[in-house]
């Protein structure tokens, strides 16, 4: 029987199989940061070990990071030390770090890829659960604990209980203004925040095709939101493209080698997934989350569910909390929701495509009044590309905040934080309570969608802007 | 890591679904260095309503705690972990965990047990009922017991002898160094490196 894209890339990490325990896989890459590395570092310490392979490790500070004044010394102590702590970490055992202030430095997800460091058919594992984002290359990358990192760090491998498989096949194309984001928001509303436990999800189909490598970082890096382990995407064309020319790409008879490799990393015909998904790409429009978990979501075009709809009582219960917390009610229209907030970055919308397509809807436009909108690159290298571009003036014109790069409001671990009752609409990846900030009430949306809802004040698509202006050179 | 066979002690009814990891221990607690004083981040949203149940004194000292499903879902931090056990949490049950943090919760001996919702019912309604009631998690005969509740539930045999043994993974990897090394010499040369050593 055939195998799937996951079973591939797992079967040639094996370092050890036997029966009734975990495979022992080899971990090509290994991404660090400040969070949740300084217990993992200790445990090496206390126990006599060094880093197996630090040369496949690499480290960058990004959730404790400021976005304004990086030159002057970081005002909280307590995220001072952490970064600092990971610096002396990163010194003693002789692992690569971009801390703040350097060219490649941002968050962990973005970085990656753009080093050209995450490239088909590897394993990847970071302390953090986002790193299903570089499963867009058709790598298998999944977030580990702390005592995971350790144990990396440690022997370069894991011992993994094997994973089930899904497709989410995606067929059709998706309308104009809809976007990956849109896409994957509409996914785990369908599925719910457990509908992927305990499998690799593979997103397949006309649709996830024809995305760019961005929006599909987009679609991975979510997977996590529906409980997946992992998502990945079979590499092509795009995904050689994207890679080719980066700093750590292979070169010359490497990269003829490695593209020979990389072209067998497709699901075989026969190959047979244990549960399989299908989508309407057609069908989709601007999605929108109304909850406090990425499951609780709806098209933009309607109202706000009562929670008396929804026949499971568990779901009728989270609903009625979640409302409660969010401060809407039954029947409200979505597009009705003001907003106060806008945030546009993270490791799921904070890539150079993300910037653009914000910019785009903001140009010549000014963001509604007493709105605050930040927009944070995911990365310095994104946030230079934006500035030869122009993108950070045409921010900056419409009234937004230009910062510097990181995780920054995506969780609040640094100053960048909503107040109790403010309303946001984030491009982030969690709208949990109290996520952006203690009482902060989190709407999940597309670059485009968060661009738009600044311009109004209240949620809305680039399609409700018409009567204000003709979107500038889109 | 510390060693599993059998605990008993009170419950703690939380009836929450989606229990994120968020709300076990908010980001801003990520920012400490060591595995321990968690305690008082613990679901620190949630404590501040007087009504939340581990306001509730006659659940103080409660050691087993009884969730919804989805529990665990969200961010990779073992930090909750750590939280729930500083706390004094020796197990966790519910119909559903996320995967990373089950994960997690195995490396370092906090013993997650999936009971259908039915019995979570059961078990919640037990510790409303009587708050003193005692249960007892029972890892060497996979049993949950409590007065009206005799459950069996599933875990996989190696995490439950790893459990039992309180076996600390890496010494338990190190064995096999030379199968690593092995591999290493197989890795194709395409590869990335971080950096040339
Ligand atoms: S941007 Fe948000 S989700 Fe991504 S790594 Fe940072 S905190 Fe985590």
């Amino acid at each position: 029987m055939g195998r799937t894209l996951a079973e591939k890339v797992w079967g040639d990490h094996v370092v050890r199989h036997a029966e009734g325990e975990p495979d022992l896989l080899y971990i090509d890459l290994h991404l660090l940061h400040e969070v949740t590395s300084p217990q993992a570092f200790d445990g090496l310490r206390k126990n006599g070990r060094r880093v197996r392979r630090t040369d496949l490790t690499i480290a960058t500070e990004d959730h404790n990071t400021p976005t304004l004044d990086i030159d002057k010394p970081i005002a909280d102590p307590v995220s001072r030390t952490q970064l600092e702590t990971l610096r002396k970490n990163c010194a003693d055992f002789g692992v690569r770090l971009h801390p703040l202030g350097d060219d490649e430095q941002g968050v962990v997800h973005v970085v990656g890829p753009q080093l050209g460091l995450t490239q088909p058919g590897m394993t990847v594992v970071c302390g953090d659960s986002h790193t299903s984002t570089h499963g867009a290359f058709g790598a298998l990358a999944f977030g580990i604990g702390t005592s995971q990192v350790e144990h990396v760090l440690a022997t370069q491998t894991l011992p993994m209980a094997p994973f089930r498989t899904m497709a989410i096949t995606v067929t059709g194309e998706l309308p104009d203004d809809v976007t990956a984001k849109d896409l994957i928001l509409a996914v785990i509303a369908k599925i719910g925040t457990g509908g992927g436990q305990g499998y690799v999800i593979e997103y397949r189909g006309e649709a996830i095709e024809k995305l760019s490598m961005e929006s599909r970082m987009t679609i991975c890096n979510m997977s996590i939101e529906a409980g997946a382990r992992a998502g990945m995407i079979a590499p092509d064309e795009t995904t050689f493209e994207y890679v080719r020319g980066r700093e750590h790409a292979p070169e010359g008879a490497d990269w003829d080698a490695a593209v020979e490799y990389w072209k067998t990393l497709r699901t075989d015909d026969d190959a047979v997934f244990d549960h399989e998904v299908v989508i309407d790409a057609t069908q989709l429009a601007p999605f929108v989350t109304w909850g406090t978990n990425p499951g609780q979501g709806a098209p933009l075009s309607e109202s706000v569910p009562d929670p008396a709809s929804f026949e499971d009582e568990g779901a009728k219960l989270a609903a009625e909390k979640a409302l409660e917390y969010m401060g809407l009610t039954a029947g409200q229209p979505l597009r009705e929701v003001p907003v106060d907030t806008v945030f546009v970055g993270s490791c799921t919308n904070g890539r150079i495509e993300d910037l653009r397509s914000a910019a785009a809807v903001l140009e010549g436009r000014q963001v509604a009044d007493g709105m605050r909108m930040l927009v944070v690159p995911g990365s310095v290298r994104v946030a230079l590309q934006a500035v030869a571009e122009g993108l950070d003036k045409v921010f900056t014109a419409a009234g937004a905040e230009w910062r510097h790069a990181g995780c920054s409001m995506c969780l609040g671990m640094n100053p960048d934080q909503l107040q109790p009752g403010e309303r946001a609409a984030s491009t982030s990846n969690r709208n949990f309570e109290g996520r952006q900030g203690k009482g902060g009430r989190t709407h999940l949306v597309s670059p485009q969608v968060a661009a738009a809802t600044a311009v109004l004040g209240h949620l809305a698509s680039p399609a409700d802007l018409s009567d204000v202006r003709e979107p500038a050179g889109v | 890591m510390e060693a599993f066979t059998t605990h008993t002690g009170r419950v703690v009814p939380l009836r929450r679904s989606n229990v994120d990891t968020d709300q076990i221990i908010p980001a801003h607690w990520l920012k400490k260095v060591t595995r321990d004083g968690f305690e008082d981040g613990l679901f620190e949203a949630w404590r501040k309503n007087p009504d939340f149940v581990l306001n509730d004194e006659a659940y103080k000292g409660g050691t087993v705690l009884v969730a919804g499903e989805d529990f665990g879902t969200g961010s990779s931090r073992e930090h909750a972990v750590w939280a729930l056990q500083n706390y004094g949490f020796k197990a966790v049950i519910s119909p559903r965990f996320a995967d990373i943090f089950r994960g997690n919760s195995l490396k370092n001996g906090l013993l997650t047990v999936v009971l259908p919702q039915p019995t979570v019912e059961a078990l919640w309604e037990l510790a409303e009922s009587d708050p003193s009631v005692e249960v007892t998690v029972d890892l060497v005969a996979r049993k949950v017991l409590a007065p009206g509740v005799e459950a069996g539930f599933d875990l996989d045999e190696n995490a439950r002898w790893r459990l039992l043994e309180g076996l600390d993974d890496i010494s338990l990897t190190l064995k096999d160094e030379d199968s690593i090394a092995a591999y290493e010499t197989r890795r194709p040369a395409f590869k990335p490196l971080t950096q040339q050593l």
